[in-house]
């Protein structure tokens, strides 16, 4: 027996696709992916319409689904971040129906209850024998970890696996087990490596950012939270990362040993599990050439699915454990609420992806981000959209001032921890000011009347609407 | 208070709006090198806005100027003389002559602003091997001169030598500098270290300059103002010593002792003038102790 089909058309079929349907994709190959494309210009040639298609995120490299929007094939998008390409089209309203954003874990979670139901899902796959055991950690578009792909492959009625790199059954070592998956397609190329991970991930130079990174790291080390059994979890970003070499420097320095790093994995996070600072690592994304080496060599940095990573369908996640998580904003409000969808002309350009499920699970979640960006302040009255809701923030970095979340009178010890540390703590409605005085009062922005997307909290209730751009 | 004197760029809006955040005691906003004869108009515009606009809140103001043989130098002080930086930093000045042209000017435009006379303080750069040579006439020029500063890089190509880490291409140089400004009361500040990623090489560039006597150093990099900061701050051991010489003198005059020793050593004027130094130090870092209360 073989799964193996002969081209995506023939997948298709035999997962008996209809006009109307929900199809997945998952973003490993980030904006090196061929995937989606690939199969949604199959989808266009055979006549398909009317489909709703449910990325964990869609990149870029994804533009071509605008035209598909056009033309009626895709009408519908679910996915838990968008970049600006697609969602300055979705912005001007080019898409009748709302786009569905969720965060990764409630993304899975909504699979796994049932109330996002996927008809087909496609998987693109590094490496994948002819029954579709299949895996990121091996072949020339390796990824690491494929862990958003899990509730796709677990939940969907039909799993097609797409891969470059066939081999022969058994694949040893594999993520997603033969058993969910229906077809397996062999093509030349599932993505393009040099989109897939950056060759090195590397801290920022930028000195406002380091300025950032170096208080961030200062509110970790007086929190009181950096101790032996320490968990933690930073982006790739520039500051964020910058906020790890800082941690890390201060745990080896105090020979602290920590639990486990989790979320998107970079080499930064790597050379901590290697020299010490971690027992694990929970990678559930790998971010550059130097994690996806890691995943595929030591045992100790495991593979985990979006739903161990930070589902609320589980009995439990990562994130609920979790002790520290720095997280970057493009708005922030006087009640601390994100914006991490919509850049500060109400243009969507991102999506919460894990923010508000790690925000929601830290006991420490600390948005880090400079007073103003691209000449407009940081912190604003409303967010114009919230992504995470500001009661899980507890605290916001800025390069002139830091202030903590003490509505409901939390956080008042750690507000004092940091003063004490001669931290310049100061409230949000100072931030906000030092930033208008720095970049003036920005005019209010006109949203229309439409509802280009919608954002749902991990606990599937609705958080807020984005509106079309006048 | 100047350890750290940080040069930013002129034509670098977000480092600009920044400044005063970077650690640095004094930053130079740079109006020179850093800026190419087609950005020299738009450069001088965005320094001389954000120093109307913006705070820098316990950061002290350089501009470095273009030199005197430029057509630019008269334009840089007519923008930003009006809103009274604490320094101009004129470059490569090689005699006293420079220095008494740039205060002139100077001189003219704080009257017509209404400031104060010599309000406006120089620190004038020496790179050249005739500024080193005339070091002492140019530290004695003019009563603006607060500090001497030491440049590296044209120095060397003046005294066509390769410009090193290890630095003893400028070892003349530095040593001369330091005698000049010590001589004439006023501070002097050692050339930056360029290799911005070498942090254990800046640490030891900054703690040579230290003991020959420059007051500070500056720098072309960020990430090297912590290290110079702390090389040229007092440890607290100093600080401890510092304090302690104070008030062994205080309870000498007390006792109307004329001579003292502290730890079998004589303290003498130059200790005690070490010792408020130190102390002086020690209040503008962290706003002053019980003891001075």
């Amino acid at each position: 027996m073989s799964k193996l089909v002969a081209s995506i058309k023939e997948a298709i079929e035999q997962c008996g696709l209809k006009d109307g349907m929900t199809i997945s994709f998952h973003h490993h190959m980030r904006n090196g992916d061929y995937v989606l494309n690939m199969v949604l210009d199959q989808i266009a040639k055979m006549g398909f319409k009317n489909l709703t298609v449910n990325a964990s995120s869609i990149f870029d490299v994804h533009e071509p689904i605008i035209e598909h929007i056009k033309n009626g094939v895709v009408t519908g998008i679910e996915c838990n971040y968008m970049g600006a390409k697609v969602g300055k089209a979705i912005s001007e309203g080019i898409m009748d129906k709302p786009v569905v954003f969720r965060s990764h874990g409630g993304r899975a979670s909504d699979m796994e209850k049932g109330t996002s139901v996927i008809d087909i899902a496609f998987i693109a796959a590094p490496t994948s024998d002819d029954m579709g055991n299949c895996t990121g950690k091996v072949g020339k578009s390796a990824c690491g970890s494929i862990g958003y792909a899990f509730a796709d492959a677990m939940n969907a009625k039909k799993v097609v696996v797409i891969t470059d790199n066939l081999v022969e059954y058994p694949l040893v070592d594999f993520s997603i087990p033969e058993v969910y998956v229906d077809c397996v397609v062999a093509v030349d190329q599932i993505g393009d490596p040099a989109g897939i991970v950056s060759g090195t991930t590397k801290i920022t130079r930028d000195p406002v950012g380091l300025k950032m990174a170096s208080y961030a790291a200062k509110v970790i080390e007086a929190s009181g939270l950096l101790k032996d059994g320490f968990s933690f979890q930073t982006g790739a970003g520039g500051a964020t990362l910058a906020t790890a070499k800082y941690v890390k420097e201060m745990m080896l320095e105090k020979g602290i040993q920590g639990s486990y790093g989790m979320g998107g994995i970079t080499g930064y996070m790597v050379d901590m599990l290697q020299e010490g600072c971690f027992k694990a690592l929970l990678d559930v994304q790998c971010f550059d050439l130097k994690a996806v080496e890691s995943i595929r060599t030591n045992p100790k940095h495991m593979e985990v699915s979006a739903t161990q990573y930070a589902g609320v369908s589980g009995k439990s996640a990562g994130v609920d454990n979790l002790d520290v998580v720095l997280l970057g904003a493009t708005q922030v409000d006087l009640d601390f609420n994100v914006n991490v969808h919509t850049d500060s002309n109400g243009y969507i350009m991102g999506g919460s992806g894990g923010h508000c499920d790690t925000a929601a699970g830290a006991k420490l979640a600390i948005i880090i981000a400079p007073l103003t960006r691209a000449r407009l302040p940081l912190v604003v009255d409303r967010c114009l959209c919230i992504s995470t809701p500001g009661k899980t923030v507890d605290v916001v970095v800025t390069q002139r001032g830091i202030a903590v979340n003490t509505a409901g009178g939390k956080n008042q010890e750690l507000k004092q921890k940091l003063i004490d540390a001669k931290l310049p703590v100061v409230e949000i409605a100072d931030l906000k000011r030092m930033g208008e005085e720095l970049a003036g009062v920005p005019k209010p922005i006109k949203m229309g009347d439409k509802v280009v997307a919608k954002v749902i909290y991990r606990d599937g209730t609705l958080l807020d609407e984005i509106h079309s751009v006048k | 208070m100047r350890r750290s004197m940080l040069f930013i760029p002129g034509n670098t809006p977000n480092l600009l709006m920044n400044g005063d955040v970077l650690g640095a005691d004094s930053i130079i906003l740079d109006l020179e090198d850093a800026v190419s004869p087609a950005e020299k108009d738009s450069a001088r515009i965005l320094v001389r806005n954000a120093l109307k606009s913006l705070h820098y809140k316990g950061c002290e103001i350089i501009i470095r100027i273009n030199p005197v043989e430029t057509d630019y130098w008269t334009h840089d002080l007519d923008e930003i003389i009006p809103l009274k930086p604490n320094m101009i930093m004129p470059p490569k000045v090689s005699c006293a002559q420079d220095v008494k042209t740039v205060s002139e000017y100077i001189a003219k435009l704080e009257e017509k602003c209404g400031f104060e006379k010599n309000t406006v303080k120089l620190i004038p750069l020496i790179e050249t091997a005739m500024g080193v040579e005339n070091a002492f006439q140019i530290a004695s020029a003019d009563e603006r001169v607060a500090a001497l500063f030491l440049g590296g890089e044209d120095l060397t190509a003046d005294l066509r030598c390769k410009r090193t880490k290890e630095g003893n291409e400028i070892f003349y140089a530095r040593t001369r500098l330091v005698c000049a400004a010590r001589a004439c009361g006023v501070d002097v500040y050692d050339t930056p270290f360029t290799d911005v990623d070498d942090i254990d090489g800046l640490y030891t560039d900054a703690q040579f300059a230290k003991s020959l006597g420059f007051s500070g150093k500056a720098s072309i990099s960020p990430r090297h103002v912590e290290g110079i900061n702390e090389v040229f701050s007092p440890t607290q051991a100093e600080i401890d010593y510092a304090h302690e010489v104070m008030e062994t003198i205080r309870i000498a005059k007390e006792q109307g002792k004329g001579v003292v020793s502290l730890r079998g050593k004589m303290i003498d004027a130059p200790i005690v003038e070490r010792a408020r130094q130190v102390i002086e130090m020690e209040k503008a870092m962290f706003g002053g102790t019980e003891d001075d209360e």
